[in-house]
């Protein structure tokens, strides 16, 4: 294969798109410095080429990664689409490289560079997912569960089975500030959509006697004579109070 | 009074008890119902005490008819009583967890009339958290001492963990603090939950959908420093109750003064937690890393030493143990290694079948190297400039923190400069500094440690 130090392949940001770059990649004998998402940012010193997005040629490559690789291999990349580490995508396809030469063992090489920033970037995710199924705070709007979070990991697809799995009967949405992403769940089914902006009414009286009664608990379940307030900061980020309800004024 | 009130009231009452874990048990949801429970258990939020909030910890009423001196119910206090119902309960439990504030209920309870209509009442409301609300969230219950043992089983078919609070390590603790409470009323409740849970083992093993019995286990909590109990004591009682009893978790609990009484710690003393951290440390050491309590603390020097972590200590006291190999060392072996944990040392296994290890790959592992370059060898080779001598690895394994944790009033101050001489650190700071009782004390009752409770 050839190393071209300077092509960048450029794709739709759909992990179906980036996998098109790994087969582009494979077809042509060449190997991209760089891959990133469409964002109407100039290269000009490096060669671009515009990846299509072919639904059959990147099923090709996610199938090879579980022939080539593993099972688990395949639940890792696409883990790993969703993580916010920088060079997501040159890294993800080192990884698949890597893994088409050591097979399942990829995943022992800890110590190299690239298996070891994925790796720990997957657990991030996974970390920062389990998070949230602790910190997200749903109010409650005319019996609709609504809560806006701001996560730097794409977390909604794994907060999204949990919360379907917690409550199969009610309808709840979770919006994503950061990526501007929601996941809405009816008892009829789920789906993951983009949404640029979520306004929301007033809470009624109902709820916020609610609010005032989660509040009452949080504060008094705290042993004064134990306060330690930079251990609460270490388990729970200030990043994550203010949309959480027993951080709001009043 | 309000639900809001009653809430105060009973939060409050019920702050001091520490085990707030909503794990052990893995339950998926049901179309129908309410929850489900996750294995590794999900922290809500952290209380300004650093304390996680997983369960809405609440007591069912803090009238109590005992009078336990430790405790901030007992019957002889002057402070507000009230009761929740079980409809108010249960309503609150549903509201809080449908906005996922919580993962479930945590219900304990004062002693009301006697502990057969107490548990009664606490029954009553799981059961209409289960049965009318179908939540199929997490509950943990705590058995009232005393209570009729058909009680007790059909608390245990409804909650996920079931706990009975020790509270005081040693018979002669509860003879002068609780004189109402008696070891055999601890231990009975304890004994039938664990045949409770063996019981149902084998039955789910023949019949897949038998109830559950308290599924996530039992655990139980020990107060540390009201007594003049020893670390020895203590840890050799949490080892037996693991063993025999076969208990998920003993956890401890810093004993806060809350009243002025002859047979406990002043008002004005603070509460030991830097004992309490060790003494997690060493509960860690003995559930995961293959330690018993015997390696850390025995009959000769019965409490632990606050300066320096546990682990640490064992290894310096064992140096001709290290070091070891990172390349060949057996996991158990890894794990003795101060700087590796459990997850460090399996990440260790699982790369050294790509190759072999260097310090650097060690470091990428996350493996602190600052501590364990003392003690291990990669491809034969000590890390680079280590000198290993008791005196230098123990200066090498004190960090700034843990002298910052030393209090001022362990006698002269400890610097970081002027790094303290071996035999001062491993021969331990006067124990009176950190809470334990006045020595007059422990004379006092020193006679009467035979009489520990038998398990």
């Amino acid at each position: 294969m050839q190393d071209n130090t300077n092509l960048v392949y450029i794709y739709d940001g759909t992990l179906e798109g980036f996998l098109c770059c790994v087969y582009e990649s494979y077809v042509h004998h060449e190997i991209p410095c760089e891959i990133c998402m469409e964002s109407g940012q100039l290269h000009i010193f490096e060669e671009t080429q515009w990846i299509t997005t072919d639904l059959e040629h990147a099923g090709k490559i996610y199938e090879s990664i579980d022939r080539k690789i593993s099972l688990e291999a395949q639940a890792f990349i696409k883990n790993a689409f969703l993580t916010c580490i920088p060079n997501r995508e040159i890294l993800m396809y080192n990884f698949i490289r890597q893994g088409y030469q050591f097979g399942r063992a990829v995943f022992d090489r800890l110590t190299d560079d690239t298996v070891g920033a994925l790796t720990k970037a997957v657990r991030n995710l996974q970390r920062e997912a389990h998070s949230f199924m602790g910190f997200v705070r749903f109010t409650i709007y005319d019996g609709i569960l609504v809560s806006c979070i701001s996560p730097k990991n794409m977390v909604l697809p794994l907060l999204s089975d949990h919360f379907t799995n917690r409550y199969p009967d009610e309808t709840f949405l979770i919006y994503d500030r950061t990526h501007q992403m929601a996941v809405v769940h009816k008892p009829e089914g789920t789906l993951i959509t983009a949404m640029s902006k979520l306004t929301l009414p007033p809470i009624d009286d109902a709820e916020k006697a609610y609010h005032t009664l989660w509040k009452c608990f949080q504060h008094t379940i705290a042993i004064e004579e134990r306060f330690n307030p930079k251990c609460q900061m270490n388990h729970m980020p200030k990043r994550f109070w203010a949309e959480m309800t027993e951080f709001e004024n009043g | 009074m309000d639900v809001l009130d009653k809430l105060a009231i009973l939060t409050d009452a019920a702050k001091y008890d520490v085990a707030c874990t909503s794990s052990g048990v893995d339950r998926s949801g049901q179309p129908g119902k309410m929850g489900s429970a996750v294995a590794s258990g999900i922290c809500h939020s952290f209380a300004a005490d650093g304390r996680c909030i997983s369960l809405l910890k609440v007591l069912m009423t803090n009238q109590c008819v005992y009078d336990c001196k430790y405790c901030v119910n007992r019957v002889s206090r002057d402070t507000p009583r009230t009761a929740f119902t079980p409809n108010e309960l249960a309503d609150l439990t549903m509201n809080f967890y449908r906005r996922n504030y919580i993962e479930g209920l945590f219900l304990s309870s004062g002693v009301m009339k006697n502990p057969d209509y107490t548990t009664e009442r606490m029954i009553q409301a799981i059961e209409i958290l289960r049965n009318e609300h179908n939540f199929n969230g997490y509950i943990h219950v705590k058995a009232i001492p005393g209570a009729d043992s058909a009680l007790i089983q059909r608390m245990g078919l409804l909650a996920d963990r079931m706990s009975v609070n020790i509270e005081l390590p040693s018979e002669s603790g509860l003879e002068s603090l609780a004189p109402q409470k008696k070891p055999e009323a601890i231990l009975r409740p304890m004994a039938l939950i664990r045949s409770g849970i063996e019981e149902n083992t084998s039955d789910l093993a023949l019949y897949r959908h038998a109830p559950k019995f308290v599924p996530a286990g039992q655990s139980t909590q020990l107060i540390i420093g009201a007594t003049p109990d020893s670390d020895h004591r203590i840890l050799s009682l949490s080892e037996g109750l693991y063993n025999k009893y076969k208990l998920k978790r003993v956890f401890f609990s810093a004993y806060n003064p809350v009243v002025e009484d002859p047979l406990l710690p002043s008002v004005f003393s603070a509460p030991p937690l830097l004992r309490e951290h060790r003494l997690y440390q060493a509960d860690w050491l003995i559930r995961f890393y293959g330690f018993s309590a015997g390696e850390i603390v025995d009959a000769k020097s019965p409490n632990m030493n606050l300066a320096i972590d546990p682990k640490a200590n064992w290894a310096i006291r064992h140096l001709d143990e290290f070091p070891v190999e990172i390349n060949r060392a057996s996991y158990d072996r890894l794990l003795r290694v101060p700087g590796i944990g459990v997850l460090s040392a399996r990440k260790i296994l699982q790369a050294r079948r790509a190759g072999s290890l260097n310090f650097d790959g060690l470091k990428k592992l996350g493996v602190v190297l600052k501590r364990a370059k003392f003690f291990v060898t990669c491809q034969g080779k000590i890390f680079e400039g280590v000198v290993i001598q008791p005196d230098t690895v123990l200066r090498g394994l004190l960090s700034k923190n843990d002298l910052q944790m030393l209090p001022a009033a362990a006698g002269e101050q400890l610097s970081f400069t002027d790094v303290p001489d071996m035999a001062r650190i491993m021969g331990g700071v006067p124990a009176s500094a950190f809470g334990y009782l006045p020595e007059e004390r422990t004379r006092v009752n020193a006679g009467q440690y035979e009489f520990g409770i038998h398990i």
